[in-house]
């Protein structure tokens, strides 16, 4: 049931939100490579720089793939592993 | 329009919100058990909750003129203690047959134990072996994926399952199409932080369409808001949907799917102008 809109005018009605939340991430690095030491080595920080490059990527569901990127992996066996 | 919050903690929030709901057009709630923010020492603590969910938080509502229901179960985060659990379960089938009650919900997984899965497999047994409809939870932020394949693994894996009568709640991006396929009804929550905001649900909606999605505030005692399906609405009407379409994510879906309780039993209210 997609409404129809052009990106055009989806652009049009957010660019400012896109706008803010760019500008709110770019802020919040900026806060990390304020503070003392790194964070380089938290696996955490590896998932955001990753999650970055999704963002540029130009591949479509990127939210959902993003929310795959901070998901733990599910294996389909994981019933074997029981007892009975 | 009116609309339904067919999962929200009331037990949380003040009376102050149900007015304000009211006033928002809120004609029903449903209200899940859950973990208060901490584990109880005891069953009697569940028994006391229950009772507040049974008696006394419906006349709290409906002295703000909303009809209140509940669901009955013990949440994944006290399920971890597979004894304690099955003290709290054999509570719940006098509680089950209370007036207000919906079925068993809501039950579901937290981190994956196998004592989770243990406790969760009980209350899945109680629902089926008593006919009831279900409501699951599932797990927050990295565990959510695998949490909800588990969920959805453990259904298929019984007959006696109508997928139409169970409902997946907290679905987000990379879980929602596995619910629907799996012939459920998928939930979704709009919450500040965490789980969806009301772009991202209407982004979920026009993908997906509307069939078999409910929208909830799921407002508890954490952040949250118990206005946030009106402002799911806002954003639907200001992304140009129809009014029919809205009213049926937000009033007729949660009609239909609560519908099938044999204690469900609202009168609709003669609609307010919008």
């Amino acid at each position: 049931m997609p409404v129809s809109r052009s990106a055009k005018e989806t652009l049009d009605r957010e660019f400012l939100s896109f706008r803010a939340k760019l500008i709110d991430l770019a802020a919040a690095l900026d806060r990390m490579e304020r503070g003392e030491g790194t964070a380089e080595e938290d696996p955490r920080w590896e998932q955001l720089q990753r999650a970055i490059e999704l963002l540029a990527s130009g591949e479509p569901d990127r939210a959902g793939r993003m929310q795959m990127l901070f998901s733990l992996p599910y294996d389909p066996r994981w019933r074997s592993g029981r007892s009975p | 329009m009116n609309f339904i919050d067919p999962h929200i903690h009331i037990a949380s929030r003040t009376t102050d919100d149900l007015a304000t709901m009211a006033r928002m057009g809120c004609t029903v709630v449903a209200e899940p058990a859950f973990w208060m923010g901490y584990n109880r020492s005891g069953t009697n603590s569940f028994h006391d909750y229950f009772r507040q969910l049974t008696e006394w938080e419906p006349k709290r509502c409906a002295d703000c003129g909303i009809e209140h229901y509940a669901w009955m179960g013990i949440n994944a985060k006290e399920a971890e203690d597979v004894g304690f659990a099955r003290e709290v379960i054999a509570e719940l089938p006098q509680f089950l047959k209370r007036p207000n009650v919906l079925g068993v919900g809501e039950i579901g997984l937290h981190k994956c134990t196998g004592n989770e899965v243990t406790t969760l497999e009980t209350l899945i047994d109680l629902a089926l072996s008593s006919g009831e409809q279900m409501l699951f939870h599932t797990p927050h932020l990295e565990d959510k994926y695998k949490g909800t394949r588990m969920i959805l693994d453990l259904l298929a894996g019984q007959p006696r399952v109508d997928p139409a009568r169970v409902c997946i709640d907290h679905c987000e991006e990379h879980t929602i199409r596995l619910a629907l396929e799996a012939g459920h009804w998928a939930g979704i929550t709009l919450y500040p932080t965490t789980k969806a905001t009301p772009e991202r649900t209407v982004d979920m909606i026009e993908i997906y369409g509307p069939e078999r999605i409910l929208v909830n505030s799921s407002a508890d005692w954490g952040p949250s808001n118990p206005l946030a399906v009106p402002d799911f609405m806002f954003t639907m009407r200001r992304r140009g949907h129809e009014p029919a379409v809205i009213r049926k994510v937000v009033y007729d879906n949660p009609l239909q799917f609560m519908g099938q309780s044999r204690n469900f039993h609202f009168t609709a209210p003669a609609e307010s102008s919008e």
